[in-house]
């Protein structure tokens, strides 16, 4: 092969590198029923360090994205909170992701609600791609081998977490 | 000795304090021109959800603390990645968005200059037109051409 074909043969691959760079960095993403949940870790929300989904197998998880400047989130928070109260223990846990949200508006928003579920951290909405939010609030539950088992692309109350997640749940919380 | 100790004292401060207080005072105008609201996907200056009236409140308090506009945009990006730059960092990958299109528009140059050097050196250039009409058919088009024309009393 001449010079001049392998500078048009590389140019082409090039091109073409630069093209699935683009589609697969950009393209579609998400998380269907029976997919395994997207375990990349994120940083606490408060307290330091680093969790993934990863470390919560063998429990079952209710992932919540959430913002402060969102408004239906804020509707929801007490009902996830109560919900945690009544279901959470060595089983189950809800699990808060702040997304593309200031941290302190974020802690502001924790300590306000009072909500004692862990929480993480997703600022540059990351994790939100990850699981193929549209926006705030999402809801996924993970089994506890962690693949996704329902999801919610909207908030959660009171009545939807009793009548379609905690049929989900085992008995006894701890 | 101490009254010209004082006097230099005197002048060194009016001298140093204009070019302490020249220093340029971060704006919520330049920023925002410079970052994105990364919910809505627009420039901060565009934006007007609830997302980007937190940013921009966030950008106002740090002004009020006196922060560098660098100082400001790194903070943004502590918050929400490098994505909440509008223009790509000039470091790391984020260097091809600008080294990319400079060294495809340079290959393009010289490719084409190659390619116009090779075309005159070919007798591309003036001559060759002139030759291009001049050279007709050959052969057994020649013939045809030369019957058909005959059969015209032109």
């Amino acid at each position: 092969m001449s010079v001049r074909s392998s500078i048009a043969v590389l140019g082409v691959v090039a091109v073409v590198g630069l093209l699935v760079f683009g589609l697969v960095s950009k393209g579609s993403s998400g998380v269907a029923l029976g997919d395994p949940a997207p375990a990349s870790p994120l940083p606490r929300l408060e307290g330091g360090g680093d969790e993934s989904l990863a470390q919560y197998k063998g429990r079952w998880v209710l992932v919540n994205f959430w913002a402060s400047w969102c408004i239906p989130c804020k509707q929801e928070a007490p009902a996830l909170e109560e919900f945690q109260r009544q279901h959470g223990g060595s089983k189950f846990t809800v699990l808060g992701i702040d997304s593309r949200d200031l941290s302190g508006d974020g802690r502001e928003f924790v300590r306000r609600y009072g909500l004692s579920y862990p929480q993480l951290r997703d600022g540059d909405g990351g994790a939100a791609h990850d699981f193929g939010t549209t926006g705030v609030p999402e809801n996924f539950l993970i089994d506890p081998a962690g693949k996704v088992r329902w999801l919610l692309r909207g908030p959660v109350d009171e009545e939807y977490l009793r009548n379609e997640i905690a049929p989900f749940l085992p008995e006894n919380k701890s | 000795m101490r009254t010209g100790a004082a006097l230099l004292a005197v002048v060194l401060l009016a001298v140093l304090t204009p070019v302490a207080s020249a220093a340029p005072r971060a704006s919520l105008t330049e920023i925002e021109k410079q970052v994105m609201c990364p919910v809505c996907g627009t420039l901060l200056q565009l934006a007007e959800s609830p997302q980007a009236q937190r940013e921009k409140a966030f950008i106002r308090r740090l002004i009020g603390e006196g922060k560098t506009e660098s100082q400001i945009k790194d903070a943004l990006v502590a918050e929400y990645g490098n994505e909440v730059l509008a223009l790509p960092q000039g470091s790391g990958f984020s260097l091809s968005a600008y080294v990319v299109p400079i060294a495809a528009f340079l290959v393009a140059a010289v490719a084409l200059a190659l390619g116009v050097m090779r075309w005159r050196r070919a007798g591309g250039g003036s001559g060759g037109g002139g030759q291009t009409a001049a050279a007709g058919p050959k052969g057994d088009d020649a013939e045809r051409l030369d019957a058909d024309l005959a059969r015209y009393d032109l």
